[in-house]
């Protein structure tokens, strides 16, 4: 009873890392239909934002929350309109454009920081499930990660801004005559991915190494989300992470995490030959 | 019979493959003919990236998992069977059939241009995590130990072919890679011109309209696929035998990083743009390795991103284009078009 307790935990806790690591993935995938490659590398930013910020001493929840998606969006709002707007309407050397961000920014952290792994203490303590022990901040996870699912429906649902959005979204060309700039929509959408991706990044630090490659650790499961999850930003993300998430979760504590990353490749190679559009492209389409 | 540029352009880099061939053992030194295997290999990788995107509009971002299976299946059969005519067979092989599978799921999902190079990348990553958690000696296919992180050492390398009790000293490897490297550039050449090629190229242009037409385009995108991936392994095997063993950072991102560098710097839509790309930039990165004022990463991340938004089609048909504009054009020749690559 306590191992199915602590389980469903670690389940849930793995659908809320999912969620987080997808996000920014996601919303970029879902509004610009270009997968940001350089996404790994905008959450490693964000990580190094929060051990420098601990290491300047600021509060380490001002340092995980607040300051990585400031900063991070601010990269990624400067990247967009120095390099990314010039190849919209080319997908693939937009992806490859992002590819390129992603060893630069790889390298200059390396440069600057060193190849050397660092970390954060977690804060708040533990808990106990029964017999077993749990982090009470895997529960901060879960919370951040349902924070923004229902922050990003609310933005999208009940403001003009996140109207404009959805307009673009659905039909770039009728919103542009309708006088929406499909430029600034970009511009927004991207920053906001990027901002996404470093709150990520920073609300993972405590609980990863962070180094200049630590990228690479997150993004395979990332990309699979968002190819599983389908163009629907919300619905996408929650309901493939809470698919994969489960697998995932289930298979690392069956055997181990590297064939639970495997299952889910699997799952989503057997999963795109069957649902090319990803779920939401099939199923719950008027889905946001 | 009346040469068209094509075939002019086909002879003349044959003959400069065949010069390099005999050429390189009686000028450089046997130092530099083991440099020169790797650059070698890598135009073979190149020619496999270059194949698959230029001509098939595939765009993989994971052509390192094919190098990586070619490279460990050649090295494990060269360790158990011990005789590398067969290694080489299976180091192509496998990988073909790997891809096989993948591009049948991929492609006769028909999933966007975007989601295949998004799982080609996925596959790279998670192969790199799978075969580093191999360590231990539970881990073995036949006598051969996968040995995780630290990979394989002491790959065998190749014998004389037909004979594996005699192994080829470093020249005997250079003339074998180099003609290997003119094998596929010819037989890629081969492909291009007949009517398969055609096909693969039409689907490139316009999928719809091929499709139309009659021509099942996932099967040529598959079959297409899948030569490249033969193409990457071979790579693979004579990547081996340059370093002697073997390690899970074959399967890294840079590695496939690089040979879309390669491909898109060397020139898209060419064959020996590839060729030259790799050679070229692997020359200037082995350079740069020996000095340490620029990280590695951002140097291959800075040239990406200068090409793709300056030099989109690459250093070949620009120089092309060029001296085809100042050479005096015959009245009866067709005006060179250059073709847009869209995708």
């Amino acid at each position: 009873m306590d191992l199915i307790g602590l389980l469903g935990f670690n389940v849930l806790s793995g659908i809320a890392t999912l969620v987080m690591i997808t996000l920014g993935l996601g919303v970029i995938y879902g509004m610009m239909r270009i997968i940001n490659l350089a996404h790994g590398e905008f959450m490693m930013l964000g990580a190094y934002t929060t051990v420098t910020a601990v290491g300047l001493g600021v509060n380490i929840w001002i340092a995980m929350l607040i300051l990585p998606p400031i900063i991070v969006g601010l990269v990624g709002l400067v990247l967009e309109r120095t390099l990314i707007r010039f190849l919209y309407g080319r997908m693939m050397d937009t992806m490859l454009a992002t590819w390129g961000v992603s060893l630069g920014l790889i390298g200059i952290s390396a440069t600057i920081w060193g190849n050397v792994v660092r970390g954060v203490t977690a804060p708040l303590g533990g808990f106990y499930i029964g017999r077993y022990g749990a982090s009470l901040y895997s529960l901060v996870i879960i919370l951040v990660a349902i924070a923004c699912l229902v922050g990003i429906y609310a933005l999208l649902r009940l403001t003009k801004f996140g109207l404009i959005l959805r307009a673009a979204m659905q039909n770039p060309r009728m919103a542009a005559a309708l006088g929406v700039s499909p430029s600034k929509v970009y511009m927004a959408t991207f920053t906001m991915g990027s901002a996404l991706a470093g709150l990520a990044g920073g609300v993972l630090a405590p609980i990863s190494g962070i180094s200049p490659n630590m990228g690479g650790a997150y993004i395979a499961n990332a990309f699979i989300t968002v190819l599983g999850g389908g163009p629907a930003i919300i619905a996408g993300t929650g309901i493939a992470s809470a698919l994969f998430g489960t697998i995932d979760q289930l298979v690392s504590f069956l055997v181990n995490p590297v064939l639970g990353s495997v299952s889910l490749l699997l799952f989503a190679v057997i999963m795109i030959r069957i649902l090319p559009q990803g779920i939401t492209g099939r199923f719950f389409r008027s889905s946001l | 019979m009346k040469i068209n540029k094509a075939t002019m352009g086909f002879i003349i880099v044959l003959l400069c493959g065949i010069a390099t061939l005999f050429g390189v053992p009686e000028f450089v030194s046997l130092f530099g003919i083991v440099q020169m295997t790797v650059f070698v290999a890598m135009a073979i990788y190149a020619l496999s990236q270059g194949f698959l995107w230029g001509y098939g509009g595939i765009m993989c971002f994971g052509q390192a998992s094919f190098l990586g299976i070619g490279a460990y299946a050649y090295a494990v059969v060269a360790i158990d069977v011990g005789n590398t005519d067969l290694g080489l067979l299976i180091g192509v092989l496998t990988p073909a059939a790997f891809a096989a599978l993948l591009g049948y799921f991929m492609f006769y999902g028909r999933i966007s241009d975007a989601y295949i190079g998004v799982i080609t990348l996925t596959v790279s990553i998670i192969l790199f995590q799978l075969i580093n958690t191999t360590s231990g000696a539970q881990y073995h296919i036949g006598q051969a130990e996968l040995g995780g992180f630290n990979g394989i050492p002491s790959v065998p390398t190749l014998n004389m072919p037909g004979n594996s009790a005699i192994s080829l000293s470093p020249t005997g490897i250079w003339y074998v890679s180099m003609a290997l490297l003119i094998i596929v550039y010819v037989l890629l050449r081969f492909i291009l011109f007949s009517r398969f090629g055609k096909v693969v190229i039409a689907i490139r242009e316009n999928e719809t309209r091929a499709m139309l037409i009659g021509y099942d385009a996932r099967l040529y995108k598959l079959l297409t696929f899948t030569i490249s991936a033969a193409i990457a392994g071979l790579a693979g095997c004579i990547y081996d035998n340059w370093s002697g063993f073997i390690s899970p950072t074959i399967f890294g991102l840079s590695m496939s990083a690089e040979v879309i560098i390669f491909v898109l710097v060397g020139g898209l839509g060419t064959l020996i743009g590839p060729i030259l790309g790799a050679v070229g930039l692997q020359y200037l990165m082995n350079l740069a390795g020996t000095q340490h004022m620029i990280d590695p990463n951002l140097g291959l991340g800075v040239v990406l991103i200068g090409f793709v938004l300056l030099v989109p089609k690459g250093v070949v048909p620009v120089i092309r284009d060029r001296i085809f504009s100042w050479l005096p054009r015959r009245r009866s020749e067709p005006v060179v078009v250059t073709q847009e690559i869209t995708s």
